[in-house]
């Protein structure tokens, strides 16, 4: 995979309106060869209308998408080497599995038999042999879901789009799902084009992530990347838990910017580009990257008092207040290690914010 | 791992439903008795009886009627038999009509009622009136007013002269043809709804899916929607077909005394004191027989679609 090669999909300025409203405003975007590609953001967000775009089966207003060099945006979706694995799979009900398989290469003009040759390994790869010969009904959703990727890769697409094809599993199925996907993406080498609305299955599976809000691109990164580094309160605020803090920067100095939090408390946080004195903006804070101690540390520290302890398994979610300033959330690993930073509800703390993990928003 | 779907069980819970599911039924078995099952026992009985010679019946066991329906011993029953050909052509002309009358109704109807469960949810109440208006007029006064459009000196032929498109009236009354028409505007509606709901229930996902694979428009349209939607086309045929085999109004209006159907010719039996009560009841069981064989062909046709070969 090299930057200088043609991008597998490369939207110019696409845009998307029905009447009055705009689902997508002009976006462009690259999609590399052989990456695993996510669309996330909430319902709504224009995130499977884009994929459909891609697909064909939505026109594009405005602008230009081209795969792997020629432009696309005014043929059929039958003539676009692209297939889709649909949210509810639409497997043909009325054909058999290997047949649902093979419609895609007969339709490429494969005979038959070569067709159903191909299917069937397709499905060795799926590991659904033994079910070729019954009918989408007679299967459990995961081997529906794998029907589904079957048949759409069978044709060899030179991209793969996904349209949350998990989300209608079960939380374990659809965990071992991902990690299967992932496998397959980088065996077959295709490059998988993933919309979901789920953060967490984003950061798990994807190469890059387009993070998509209100018909526009938030952010667009590998997963840690948008984790740590969130362009805005909306990317901090979808991905991840965090706590949003309302500042005024009091002075900026070395890069370092001085920000005061409501009841009189100093953060010290890299000045990100566009910060200048005297304006207002957000911290964000992730609730792993705060420490909690008896005694005040030497980086400095805030008071606060501990309002209660949530246990969830792995880890224990201390909600404080800020002594006359907001409330935060602290996340603390469930282990000996940790047991020394949990406090008793009432009790008064100070608050360590890590190096570097505080991030100032201005939007 | 097993496939889902409800299977029915055994056990005492599963017992009270078949027993509460079998006391419902009974006002529908009641009915299927007094107004299905009785009078075909009736025709059953009548056509193996003597004929009276002012209609009705002699309880006299006779194979007479069916003897008629099939051969030909004279004219006082004295001759050797010969195979009678004009009943079986009445039967055959009649198979031929309806069969038609299916093929034309299918080729309209189907665009009709897909185009129909295409339009937005608000508007399709409204095509579909449109389709079943008809239906608020008795079909008697329909059939009429149809030879009276088609007649040599009707509405269209006179249309179709004054804008010159004919130099002579065309001639379709007392055809085939008209009888076609009849037969075709007659049972339309029953083609277009049972494929207006069941096309109305197809998720489109699985045409783009074949698109997405691929598949031209005709392709989708006969490999995927066509037999997903099989059911209803099927039951839209069966309720064209059957009426068009025994219905009288349009042959004997539209199509008069050379294009008789077994319709007319079963009603004529019935009619005055010219009928021949058990000969039309034989008819009658002739024609149920033919029935009942599309029918088991078609549940088996469907019974492919739904189950896995």
């Amino acid at each position: 995979m090299t930057d200088s090669s043609t991008p597998a999909v490369d939207i110019e300025n696409a845009a998307k309106r029905y009447g009055d409203f705009t689902a997508i405003k002009s976006m462009s975007l690259s999609i590399r060869d052989n990456e695993f590609f996510t669309l996330l953001g909430p319902s709504g967000c224009g995130k499977t209308t884009l994929l459909r775009m891609i697909a064909g089966f939505e026109d594009v207003t405005e602008g230009a998408i081209f795969l792997f060099g020629s432009e696309i945006e005014q043929l059929p979706p039958n003539k676009r080497p692209v297939n889709t694995v649909f949210q509810n799979y639409a497997l043909f009900p009325h054909m058999t599995i290997l047949e649902n398989v093979s419609f895609g290469l007969e339709m490429q003009g494969n005979s038959r038999v070569d067709a159903h040759k191909r299917a069937g390994e397709m499905l060795e790869l799926v590991q659904l042999s033994e079910f070729a010969q019954r009918k989408p009904a007679q299967l459990s959703g995961g081997q529906q879901q794998r029907v589904a990727l079957a048949r759409a890769l069978a044709p060899s697409p030179r991209v793969l789009l996904l349209d949350e094809p998990l989300s209608a599993l079960d939380l374990k199925l659809r965990k071992a799902m991902q990690i299967e996907l992932k496998h397959l993406q980088r065996e077959t080498g295709i490059t998988f084009i993933f919309v979901t609305h789920d953060q967490e299955e984003a950061l798990t599976m994807s190469d890059r992530i387009a993070v998509m809000s209100a018909g526009e691109l938030q952010q667009l990164g590998e997963p840690r990347d948008v984790y740590e580094r969130p362009r805005n309160r909306f990317v901090a605020d979808f991905i991840g838990d965090t706590n949003l803090l309302e500042v005024a920067i009091t002075d900026i100095a070395d890069n370092l910017a001085s920000c005061h939090v409501q009841g009189g408390h100093q953060i010290q946080c890299g000045a990100s580009e566009g910060v200048s004195k005297g304006m207002t903006a957000h911290l964000s804070v992730r609730p792993e990257r705060l420490l909690l101690s008896a005694a005040p540390a030497e980086e400095g520290s805030l008071r606060a008092s501990v309002k209660e302890n949530i246990f969830v398994g792995t880890d224990i979610t201390t909600l404080l207040t800020l002594d006359g300033g907001p409330d935060l959330t602290v996340r603390t690993s469930n282990s000996a290690r940790g047991a020394a930073r949990v406090f008793d509800p009432g009790a008064d703390v100070f608050v360590t914010v890590e190096a570097g993990a505080a991030r100032l928003l201005i939007n | 791992m097993a496939g889902g779907g409800v299977h029915a069980s055994s056990g005492p819970v599963a017992e009270t439903y078949a027993r509460a599911r079998h006391q419902l039924l009974i006002p529908a078995w009641a009915v299927l008795l007094i107004f299905v099952a009785v009078p075909v026992a009736m025709m059953l009985i009548y056509s193996f009886l003597t004929k009276e010679f002012r209609g009705g019946v002699i309880w006299e066991f006779s194979l007479a009627a069916y003897d008629q329906f099939f051969f030909d011993r004279g004219l006082f029953g004295d001759e050797p038999p010969k195979f009678e050909w004009t009943y079986v052509t009445i039967f055959w002309r009649s198979i031929w009509q309806a069969g038609l009358a299916t093929i034309l109704s299918l080729l309209i109807g189907f665009p009709t009622a897909y185009f129909i469960a295409t339009r937005p949810e608000k508007t399709r109440a409204i095509w579909l009136f449109l389709v079943t208006i008809p239906y608020w007029v008795n079909l008697l006064i329909r059939t009429v007013s149809m030879k009276f459009l088609l007649r040599d000196q009707g509405p269209m032929n006179d249309a179709l002269l004054a804008l010159g498109v004919l130099e002579e009236p065309l001639r379709i009354i007392n055809t085939n043809l008209a009888v076609q028409l009849g037969l075709f505007y007659s049972y339309l509606p029953f083609m277009v709804l049972p494929i207006y709901a069941a096309v109305e229930r197809y998720n489109f996902t699985y045409s783009e899916a074949a698109a997405d694979l691929y598949a031209s428009k005709w392709a989708t349209l006969r490999r995927v929607v066509l037999p997903v939607v099989k059911p209803g086309v099927i039951a839209g045929c069966i309720l064209v077909f059957v009426p068009s085999l025994g219905a009288f109004l349009a042959p004997d209006l539209l199509g008069g005394a050379k294009n008789f159907m077994i319709g007319s010719l079963i009603e004529e039996q019935f009619k005055g004191n010219a009928g021949n009560w058990p000969f039309g009841a034989a008819a009658s069981m002739i024609l149920l027989t033919l029935v009942i064989i599309v029918l088991l062909i078609s549940t088996t046709q469907q019974r492919k679609t739904r189950e896995p070969g």
